[in-house]
């Protein structure tokens, strides 16, 4: 998993049967220091999170897993939202 | 697998169901060499590892689900699965294979 801010929510309208019902978020990578780290991305919503919030998020095939529809071309999924990052 | 630093945890309360008692760590990959590489992981812990560890890093869905024990639907890929004690890296001797 990664670190990213929701700067964005992403609508569309007409898309794959698969994404139905799906929402979706533009993310801003962070590196381990929470600074911008690289492009915005497009994740599905597993959370409710929403612009501002740092989350976990995690890419590859692991992202299609939280999708309502088993087979689908997700690439990115939101996991969880952050409270703290702890580095004592 | 890959090594890395442990620099802190990540304290997440809403996040998915199987992640729940789960605790997060922020991790910096290292080079074999002991350098820190250029990426980093929020990975779960399977070793009690704490901030300064330097660990074994799964970076892969299989294996991080077996680790974790989620089943199928495990959405996990990073997981620390132990301790670096030390690194050892022979030299290759010229003329040797791959020297």
């Amino acid at each position: 998993m990664k670190l990213g801010r929701v700067i964005g929510t992403v609508v569309a309208g007409k898309k794959l049967d698969a994404f139905t019902g799906e929402k979706f978020l533009i993310i801003q990578p962070l590196d381990e220091n929470l600074q911008p780290d690289g492009e915005p991305l497009v994740a599905n919503d597993t959370q409710q999170s929403g612009p501002g919030q740092l989350v976990t998020y995690i890419g590859g095939r692991e992202a299609t897993i939280p999708m309502g529809e088993p087979f689908n071309p997700s690439d990115a999924a939101v996991t969880g939202i952050v409270d703290e990052v702890e580095t004592p | 697998m890959k090594i890395a630093r442990v620099l802190g945890s990540v304290v997440c309360t809403l996040k998915l169901e199987h992640y729940r008692g789960e605790k997060q760590l922020l991790v910096k990959l290292l080079n074999p060499d002991g350098g820190e590489a250029s990426d980093y992981a929020v990975a779960f812990d399977r070793c009690g590892a704490g901030k300064g560890d330097v660990v074994l890093l799964i970076d892969e869905g299989n294996s991080a689900r077996q680790v974790l024990q989620t089943g199928p639907q495990g959405v996990v890929r990073a997981v620390c699965v132990g301790f670096v004690d030390s690194v050892d890296l022979s030299r290759p001797q010229p003329g040797s294979f791959g020297g």
